[in-house]
């Protein structure tokens, strides 16, 4: 199918977005225009989710080929193009995009007070930038979007966060730039060697071996960051504590994924061979993520930071899944079972996008009434917020990998695969089983149950219907995917396994 | 047929989603009249899917409902295997789940919960069937979480309880930790057979069976024992047995009529089931085999001791229960598979039966659960009275009684048990299963003699209301006890010395302690005057007579027995401290370890020192090299000019 | 009969030179003085430009010369110029007194 889909996803929101600036600052009283910021962003973002419908439906599943290409000459001298394309490994993702950014806006609804059509201005201008990263096959585009993402991020968290947004975004900006720096360096050096930025080329591209575990572990700065893989990881929970509720779905639900797409769009293709030979690094820093994060994350006292130390533990599964395709051919000597890590960690992406992002927004519910977000002011909330409570309850349960919900397919298929490599790492993999159980509903135990703890939790009210709207499609969505999960499991397949054919090659 | 099987798991379902999302708007009996009927259609189809395979000449169906992901060559799929063992589950579950249906009625009638719990019960009789009609590990691995879940939910259903939230939270945790094992044995499978169907895998048994893995150092381990050790420890969980019991006696928490449905008749047997499901497999692998008789007989006898000291009458059942559990589990060891799915089917129903009388003396006392506080409710209660005297007889194992044959059986299997390379197991095993016998007659009557007998102790206010629970409670009382007391002298034959179960439980012919006392078997009359001539029975009477003097004739011995032995008495309160080991070293170590790596290692080690390190170091240059900042013009001239006649040097002299 | 050659003039633009520097480095007073010697050094420059040009028989030197010449009168304006504002705002025109650009 041609066409300028992909132009179109990317445009709509980041051209919408920037209209919704200049419906100037303020808030609803002294600017009457910030009133139309919220309906317009959510028609315009509502609009994107509906062209990712003829694209989804004209998508050929069983295509491994990039598919709905778009290649225009952007700056001839460099040979840099504009250049789109999606396969089965970034279409899930910018379905994801497109399904979550209109719910943080209604999310955003009214919780919003301050300049508010700046704030879902912003939004959309990350959603745009954010798919375009997913749809770009130059490199030079690839991280022009890649970067640029980061403003939009970086004035959501220090204009609309909390007390310590100065230093949380800071610390977030510092750490994720210097990380793409290196990835810059490696691109530039891509493109000496091959004369082009097409990442395709860059993937065919034979690479010595000193040479490609130098761009392997440059990649790996900036991905790691993205991911958050331990020992970078320690933004993560800074920046979600600060950040207002939509700024935490979004990055918990799509930024974190860029790190995830990095690897298997960039590391793994263009330089298989030092995936392999640092794939027991990878694995071991993916397992200590699962087991080390696991127990970090039992301890904390607030809420967002436990979520977000949850979301480092499952972008670990991520990780894992990714590697694991070396000591499975390590050890039975054929890939039977390496597209099941893969496919588990893609899958793993968009689940943990749908259920962080409803913890995050359950959060959100709390700390709009509560204004606290610390567990030990909770607890009771069952009393007075039942429906809240059953929400709440069922994306804890996702989030602890139960049966019947998305939590549970990548991580099946992970331990699956996990198995298939090392015992041991199936059962250092396994133990979220326990850990994510016990940090999720020790939490939930402390805040949802229990007899009302306070005079505030008694005067709670129940979720309004832009709540109920949110966390109800979030719900469908996560049970949907947990207990039907193979259209989209057979949307990344054939990529999935065409990764597996080409990664498995050495390039030397 | 297709069409019967998915009425079976979608009516409960649907009836879930009605009476939870609906609830308010269908009021309390439109709850429990929409869940009754879900439950109730689910009854009656799986009785005549019963009848369809024992007398209509039905045959075993296998089938995928829908594929539910594939993946590299793995097809992961939701289907059903609809033999005889799983339509045996499936009239147990959905004929106690409808009895517990109705008797909610009356245990919850003034309950704010009241369509929530109707919703939840619905919900579990789901999960159970999924579970139990599964065809495949996957779907296999769904049910036994999705009853974990409604588990969880059910024990903290009173959620305002801190005791209740702490034993769900408790419960779910220590079952993750079975699971925990038991997805790494799926895994297992999957490694080794490469397939999650049932059939498949029991195909590649033999093949599995000859394959070794190497998990510590050199050592080859046989891959059949690690993947049925793996299975069998979430069957530990779910199951409750040592050393993860710890959950069960605390699920009590939850509401009678669940306690009576999922910690006794079905859930907790999930472990059982699917060991026996998996029996092609475990016949491959004695280690594993001894491994269960080991830990079932442990289960069965010192877990039968604990229930000799408690106080609360729903801990009493509970800690039989576990005991029961483990005499199951000690059939499975020694391969009697089919003893331990009839001990299953009788213990469903005569244990469910003793769990809602218990509940309906709880209702009668007004909620009062300490048998300290009971007393002589024979004459207020007669229904409840007949009733439970039926259950505990058939617990104890009155010949006649159903209780009777399941267990006269499994002991039987027990002593003829061919392990040639783990005797120490099966001796083990047989002493604690006969021992077991005495203990259970013991504390069944002593429950019995305390709540019926003997002086009135409660208050004078609780007697003047003390009266017969309404029909909803009695009825499936007296529905339970029909079958507690007859259906062994029907099913005895059939199940453990016919041909049943062939095809769905494999058992190695020289493993079959069944079949060597099915030579001997000449119907269940005689197996009852065979009885007379064995230790089981004489057992099981002496414990009925040392409780009726105990605890009726000289209530003054057991308190002075506890002065004199006060040491054991202590150990047993304590649960062997197996709770305390729980909560001291793995429950606070974990948070102590967690609040280490924090401290240490994110804030101290990577923010402290790297992150915030790196600021600060360059904060610090930053500061001194300010200083050279003087503001002067003829500083910076006069450094530039330096600068310059450096670089010139540079260039003059290189 | 010592001829002035190449040497001299460049020694003579050197010294120049030199004494702008030190002017600009010794003088701690006034910022007129400042500029004195910025045009100081100029001139010196202009001095080499000219005696190359000469030496080398190449215009262009002679040309260059005449845009210096041009760009060090508007620079004086310049600096004049600001130098009456400095005095405005501040009343002073004291070098030692002119730190603001202190880390």
């Amino acid at each position: 199918m041609d066409g300028y889909w992909l132009s179109a996803l990317i445009w709509l929101p980041v051209i919408g977005g920037l209209a919704l600036l200049f419906l100037g600052s303020g808030d609803r009283g002294d600017n009457p225009y910030s009133r139309l910021g919220a309906p317009l962003a959510l028609a315009i973002s509502m609009a994107t989710l509906v062209l990712c419908i003829p694209v989804v439906n004209a998508f050929d599943s069983a295509n491994a080929a990039m598919q709905f290409v778009e290649r225009q000459p952007w700056i001839g001298a460099f040979n840099v193009w504009y250049y789109l394309g999606v396969d089965g490994l970034s279409l899930p993702l910018i379905v994801l995009t497109a399904f979550v950014t209109p719910l943080v806006i209604i999310a955003g609804w009214s919780a919003i007070s301050r300049s508010p059509a700046q704030y879902f201005g912003a939004f959309l201008i990350l959603e745009g930038l954010m798919i375009g990263v997913f749809c770009a096959l130059d490199a030079m585009l690839f991280y022009v979007f890649w970067e640029a993402m980061l403003v939009p991020m970086f004035i959501i968290i220090g204009v609309w966060g909390g007390t310590r947004r100065v230093y949380a975004t800071i610390k977030f900006f510092l750490y994720t730039f210097l990380g793409s720096v290196f990835m810059l360096v490696s691109l530039i050096y891509l493109y000496l060697e091959s004369g082009s930025y097409s990442l395709l080329d860059f993937h065919a591209l034979p690479i010595g071996a000193t040479a490609q575990t130098l761009i392997f572990l440059a990649f790996l700065f900036a991905f790691a960051v993205k991911v958050p893989m331990w020992p970078v990881h320690t933004w993560l929970p800074d920046a979600h504590v600060e950040a207002p509720t939509g700024g935490s779905v979004i990055l918990a639900a799509i930024m974190l994924k860029m790190g995830g797409y990095g690897f298997v769009r960039l590391s793994l293709p263009i330089a298989p061979d030092a995936s392999q030979s640092l794939a027991g690094m990878m694995i071991a820093l993916s397992l200590i993520a699962v087991v080390y994060i696991g127990f970090v994350a039992l301890v904390q006292k607030d809420m967002k930071k436990l979520i977000a130390y949850s979301s480092i533990a499952h972008m670990g599964f991520v990780t894992l899944g990714f590697f694991l395709l070396w000591p499975i051919l390590a050890h039975s000597g054929s890939t039977n079972g390496a597209a099941l890590g893969i496919g588990g960690g893609m899958v793993q992406m968009v689940s943990h996008g749908l259920v962080s992002g409803a913890m995050f927004f359950c959060v959100g519910v709390m700390y709009d009434r509560m204004h606290s977000r610390e567990i030990a002011d909770y607890g009771g909330v069952a009393n007075t917020m039942p429906h809240f409570a059953a929400f709440m309850v069922l994306f804890a349960m996702a989030n602890a990998g139960l049966p019947g919900t998305s939590g549970f397919v990548g991580e099946f298929m992970v331990i699956l695969s996990a198995f298939k490599a090392n015992f041991w790492y199936a059962f250092l993999a396994a133990t979220t089983l326990i850990l994510g159980a016990a940090y999720t509903l020790w939490m939930v135990k402390r805040v949802i149950f229990g007899d009302v703890a306070n005079e505030q939790v008694g005067e709670l009210t129940d979720l309004n219907g832009r709540e109920y709207f949110v966390l109800g499609v979030l719900a469908v969505a996560v049970l949907l995917v947990g207990v039907w999960p193979d259209p989209l499991v057979d949307m990344m397949a054939a990529s999935v396994e065409q990764l597996v054919t080409q990664v498995s090659q050495s390039k030397l | 047929m297709h069409a019967i099987h998915l009425t079976i798991v979608l009516a409960p379902l649907l009836a879930s989603v009605i009476a939870g999302l609906a609830g308010r708007y269908i009021g309390r009996a439109g709850a429990h009249w929409v869940t009754i009927l879900g439950v109730g259609v689910s009854a009656v189809c799986s009785v005549l899917v019963l009848k369809h395979l024992m007398f209509d000449g039905g045959t075993v169906e296998n089938y995928t409902l829908y594929q539910w992901a594939v993946l590299d060559g793995l097809s992961m799929e939701v289907g059903f295997l609809i033999d005889r063992l799983s339509a045996m589950m499936m009239v147990v579950v959905t004929f106690v789940s409808l009895m517990v249906h109705i008797y909610t009625i009356g245990y919850m009638h003034d309950d704010d919960g009241y369509q929530r719990f109707f919703s939840y019960i619905s919900l579990f009789t789901f999960a159970m069937l999924m579970l139990v009609m599964s065809n495949n590990f996957l779907q296999l691995f769904f049910g036994w979480e999705a009853v974990g879940l409604v588990s969880y939910l059910l024990i903290g259903f009173w959620f305002k309880k801190p005791s209740a939230i702490f034993a769900n939270l408790k419960a779910f945790l220590v079952n993750r930790v079975g699971d925990f094992g038991f997805i790494l044995g799926i895994a297992g499978v999957v490694y080794f057979a490469n397939t999650l169907d049932y059939q498949t895998a029991f195909g590649a048994a033999e093949a599995m069976s000859g394959e070794t893995m190497v998990l510590f150092g050199d050592t080859a381990w046989n891959a059949m024992t690690v993947i049925c050790i793996l299975l069998f420890i979430g069957a530990m969980g779910k199951s409750a047995q040592v050393p993860l019991h710890v959950w069960l006696p605390d699920s009590m928490e939850g509401p009678t009529p669940i306690s009576a449905l999922i910690h006794a008749a079905t859930m907790v047997t999930a472990g059982i089931f699917m060991v026996a499901r998996m029996s092609p497999l475990y016949e491959y692998s004695e280690a594993a085999l001894a491994f269960i008789l080991t830990v079932g007989a442990i289960t069965a006898f010192f877990m039968g001791l604990l229930g000799l000291i408690q106080h609360d009458i729903k801990r009493v059942v509970a800690y039989s229960t576990l005991s029961q559990l483990g005499y199951m589990t000690v059939a499975l060891g020694v391969s009697a598979y089919a003893a331990g799915m009839f001990h299953l089917m009788t213990h469903a129903f005569f244990k469910a039966l003793l769990f809602l009388a218990a509940g309906s003396v709880i209702i009668a006392m007004h909620h009062e659960q300490d048998m300290r506080k009971m007393g002589g409710l024979r004459k207020y209660m007669p229904i409840t009275y007949w009733t439970s005297l039926i259950g505990s007889l058939a617990l104890i194992g009155f010949p006649g009684f159903a209780g009777f044959f399941s267990k006269d059986a499994l002991i039987e299997a027990v002593a003829h048990a061919h392990h040639d390379h783990s005797t120490t197991a099966t001796w083990l095993a047989y002493w604690s299963v006969l021992l077991g016998v005495f203990v259970t007659a013991l504390y069944s009557f002593r429950m019995f003699f305390l709540v019926f007998h003997g002086k009135e102790r409660m208050d004078e206010h609780t007697r003047s209301h003390l009266h017969e629970s309404p029909a909803v409670v009695w009825v499936p009382l007296a529905l339970l006890a029909i079958p507690s007391a007859v259906i062994g002298w029907f099913t005895i034959g059939p199940v453990l010395f016919g041909d049943y179960f062939a095809g769905a439980i494999v058992v190695r012919p020289d493993h079959d302690a069944l079949a060597a006392l099915g030579a001997d078997f000449h119907g269940p009359a005689g197996f009852v005057t065979h009885a007379l001539k064995t230790a089981p029975l004489y057992l099981a009477l002496a414990g009925v007579a040392t409780a009726w003097f105990l605890w009726l004739q000289r209530p003054d011995i057991p308190a002075r027995l506890a002065v004199r032995l006060a040491a054991l008495k202590h150990l047993l309160e304590q649960k062997y401290y197996a709770d305390a080991l729980y909560l001291n070293v793995f429950a606070a170590g974990g948070r102590r370890l967690g609040r280490g790596l924090w401290s240490v290692g994110d804030r101290g080690l990577i923010d402290g020192l790297l992150v915030n390190g790196t600021a600060r170091a360059i904060g610090f240059i930053g500061n001194r090299a300010r200083h050279i900042q003087s503001g002067y013009l003829y500083h910076y001239a006069f450094a530039m000019v330096l600068g310059l006649t450096a670089m010139l040097a540079w260039v003059v002299w290189r | 009969m010592m001829s002035i050659g190449l040497g001299h003039y460049l020694t003579l633009a050197a010294v120049l030179f030199a004494i702008s520097i030190a002017g600009i480095f010794i003088n701690r007073k006034n910022v007129i003085v400042l500029l004195m010697c910025i045009e100081l050094m100029l001139l010196s420059v202009n001095y080499n430009f000219v005696a190359f040009s000469r030496y080398l028989d190449d215009l262009t030197g002679q040309v260059f010369v005449f845009f210096i010449l041009t760009v060090a009168a508007a620079e004086a304006a310049i600096g004049l110029a600001i130098l009456v504002v400095l005095f405005r705002n501040r009343r002073s025109i004291n070098v030692q007194e002119l730190d603001a650009m202190k880390g």
